[in-house]
């Protein structure tokens, strides 16, 4: 008891609050050394994230808010931030800026400032500045704004043991809410809301309620009305229409520009640039130049997803092939090592047939699925996603898509789950949902390896260009759906919600962030092959174990009846046999398992490309993958769809539309090849 | 002048924002606001442009751009 006491007083609680691209993420690197992805795309850091760190006496509790530029909250990533900052109970808050944008990044701590948060302003990038000849008076910026300034370069680790130190030193300031002035007439309108709020009971300083309410702030009149002062937003609104017919006054962009001139003159007083020649055009910009060009745009990119396919297969194979030789010589020698101590057989089947077989068919796949990894990180990393999202920001609104959704899309090749996360920051709750349903089909790294599997088999020549016919088919069937939602579903409906986005300036990645990064998610697919996986290869061996007087994975065996319930449902699409079916129905729990079911059931990696030939022709290999492509993920999918739309009706849809779909698809393919061949 | 006329390469000042309350603010909170200096980075015609507010990109729809009104500085 009195052990936590002590360490609670010795805990500072601090939350990285500031704009996108501010550099939160590698200042939370820095002082954790944790090793939060940084990403050089808007909406990284969709969720706080939280670290640890000890200074002195002191465990720091660090969080690292997703970006955002004000207190009024857009869309989920930014609500997540406002919420985190106003209702938790935090020692200080860390604003990280970018010292390169200050008027606007000053505009956040400024919000802050007026509702009494304990801040401390980190100005950042401050290497920058220096290369540039700015200089920045601090103490002057401290003075002015009643709030202490520190100066880092995280990326350079400058400054963040003064940062530790000035978060120390100011956890226990008392706070005053700064006090712009906005004017005489903004002033007296301030004045009576807050005579009018008199005796309120909110955490918000009422100088600060009253200002919201004049804005306009929808959270704001929310609680207020709540507390029962109705009243307050009434006089709010009258003195917002007087003011607009008297003086000509927008009250809300009147007073956010008053904000801005105080940041304007804060800079001015402390803020001393050596004017330098007419600003050129940065390589970022010539680079932008050429991508996001009207022609080579589309073309450049579609070059760059081709690329990474094409490498992604070539040296993955090689890598494969190792693997692949390696658990055919494990289950081999399993087997016979196990006859040799007299385990009995069912065992040696268990671990041969089931384990190795299965575990090690989706093993195969982990360097393919690395470099896959490796290739989306590097042009996240390099600043190009954001433009891949501005290229097809056209494309995307013919669909009735805005540009933005295009990166829970091109994130959805590596894998769904955070895909459908990542359109959190989309700020319209339409072009969100709509965003989710068809992230599905966005062909995620799970599927490669039934790809791999069949391609390797039945088009050994031409791989990768029947890998990028699938990929494009994901695509155009999202895309297609998405036309369909938006035309049909009334909740759908209504025009696309504009472009407004922020491009990074171009980096050049580190092998270090890369390899973190594709470790991360490499590190996911190998907990799934070791718990997922696992769990359904062992039940998939039970089920083609019993009943113990069949023989293995034949067709009287559990599995086979299960299979031979579902298969004549799959003729019109090519594959009728109770082995597909049953490889389909536990895909369901993670598409890798497609691959596992098909080497427990003929066997192991070996015999499995025989048998393979046997029942399937290249034509209905095709449909097959087609259908792995099209029907539901994973459980994990479904998962995460429940959680973001927070409706069984939505998942349940979507999930049926794809079984469907994919059925529907596949059939087509085999039927019209049929025809073709 | 809209800015979405503007070309490549030119400077502005915003002198005013049309549009809906809800747009307004959030471009005002991103930066863009009267009497700021925006450069026109890109402007491809016919889609979404690239402006500058000093060290910062922005991509702004076609659409948005057109509510911009902005004054030519030479």
């Amino acid at each position: 008891m009195t052990n936590a006491l002590i360490t609670k007083g010795k805990t500072i609680n601090v939350a990285l609050a500031g704009n996108p691209n501010a550099g939160k993420s590698t200042i939370f690197n820095a002082l954790t050394g944790g090793r939060a992805h940084v990403g050089n795309w808007p909406g990284v850091t969709v969720e706080k994230k939280e670290g640890r760190f000890k200074y002195k006496e002191y465990e720091f509790l660090v969080t690292d808010l997703p970006g955002t530029y004000s207190l009024t909250a857009y869309s989920i990533d930014e609500r997540i931030a406002r919420d985190y900052v106003t209702k938790e109970k935090l020692d200080v808050v860390v604003s990280v800026t970018d010292s390169t944008n200050l008027e606007r990044n000053l505009y956040l701590l400024v919000s802050f400032l007026e509702l009494g948060v304990n801040s401390v302003l980190d100005l950042n990038m401050a290497d920058i500045l220096e290369q540039r000849k700015v200089r920045v008076n601090t103490k002057k910026m401290e003075e002015l704004l009643g709030t202490p300034v520190v100066m880092t370069s995280a990326t350079k680790k400058a400054g963040l043991n003064e940062l530790k130190e000035m978060i120390i030193r100011s956890k226990d300031r008392k706070i005053q809410p700064l006090r712009i002035d906005y004017g005489k007439e903004i002033e007296e309108a301030i004045k009576k809301v807050k005579e009018s709020l008199s005796s309120i009971n909110s955490p918000y300083p009422v100088r600060f309620l009253s200002i919201k309410l004049l804005e306009g702030d929808i959270e704001i009149i929310k609680e207020v009305r709540g507390l029962g002062y109705e009243r307050s937003v009434e006089v709010a609104m009258h003195e917002g229409s007087r003011l607009e017919i008297g003086f000509g006054y927008d009250l809300e962009t009147e007073i956010i520009e008053r904000r801005y001139g105080f940041i304007e003159s804060i800079i001015r007083q402390c803020v001393r640039r050596v004017p330098t020649i007419e600003e050129k055009l940065t390589v970022s910009d010539k680079i932008d130049g050429i991508v996001t060009n009207k022609w080579l745009g589309i073309p450049i990119f579609a070059f760059l997803l081709w690329t990474t396919f094409q490498l992604t297969f070539t040296v993955g194979g090689i890598f494969a092939d190792f693997i692949d030789t390696f658990f055919g010589w494990l289950a081999e020698s399993s087997a016979i090592w196990f006859a040799s101590i007299g385990v009995p057989g069912w065992l040696s089947s268990l671990v041969g047939d089931g384990i190795i077989s299965g575990v090690g068919a989706v093993f195969v796949f982990l360097p393919t699925i690395l470099i896959l990894f490796a290739f989306l990180s590097f042009l996240e990393d390099v600043g190009y996603m954001s433009r891949a999202a501005f290229v097809m920001d056209k494309a995307m609104h013919a669909i009735g898509l805005p540009g933005k959704s295009f990166i829970p899309m091109i994130l959805g090749f590596g894998c769904n789950v955070p895909a459908i996360m990542s359109a959190r920051t989309i700020s319209s709750e339409k072009d969100r949902l709509l965003t989710i349903l068809i992230n599905p089909f966005i062909s995620c790294s799970a599927r490669l390896p039934v790809y791999v599997m069949f391609t390797g088999i039945f088009f050994k020549s031409n791989q990768g260009v029947v890998l990028f016919t699938l990929y494009m088919l994901g695509i155009a069937v999202a895309v297609l759906s998405a036309k369909l939602f938006k035309s049909t579903i009334p909740k759908l409906k209504g025009p696309v919600s504009p472009l407004v986005m922020e491009l990074p300036p171009y980096r050049i990645p580190t092998l270090k962030g890369v390899s973190i990064h594709t470790w991360e998610r490499g590190r996911e697919f190998l907990k799934k092959a070791g718990t997922i996986i696992f769990a359904g290869v062992i039940l998939i061996w039970l089920l083609a174990t019993f009943p113990m007087s069949s023989e293995y994975a034949s067709e009287t065996t559990l599995i086979g009846l299960i299979g031979k319930f579902f298969a004549p449902l799959f003729r019109p699409a090519g594959f009728p046999f109770w082995q597909a079916a049953v490889a389909l129905l536990f895909g369901i729990i993670a598409k890798e398992i497609v691959v596992g079911t098909f080497g427990t059931l003929f066997g192991g990696e070996g015999a499995l490309s025989a048998s393979l030939l046997k029942y399937f022709t290249p034509l209905s290999a095709y449909s097959f993958m087609v259908m792995s492509l099209l029907y539901i993920p994973c459980i994990a999918a479904i998962g995460v769809i429940y959680r973001e739309t927070n409706s069984w009706k939505w998942t349940t849809f979507i999930t049926a539309y794809s079984l469907v779909i994919g059925w529907v698809m596949a059939t087509v393919v085999y039927q019209v090849g049929s025809l073709l061949i | 002048m809209p800015l979405i006329f503007g070309k490549s390469g030119e400077e502005f000042e915003v002198t005013t924002i049309q549009g809906g309350k809800g747009f307004l603010k959030k471009l005002m909170e991103m930066g863009i606001y009267s009497g700021i200096r925006v450069r026109i980075i890109l402007n491809p015609g016919n889609g979404p442009i690239i402006i500058a507010l000093s060290d910062t990109r922005i991509a702004l729809g076609k659409g948005m751009a057109a509510k911009i009104i902005v004054r030519k500085l030479s």
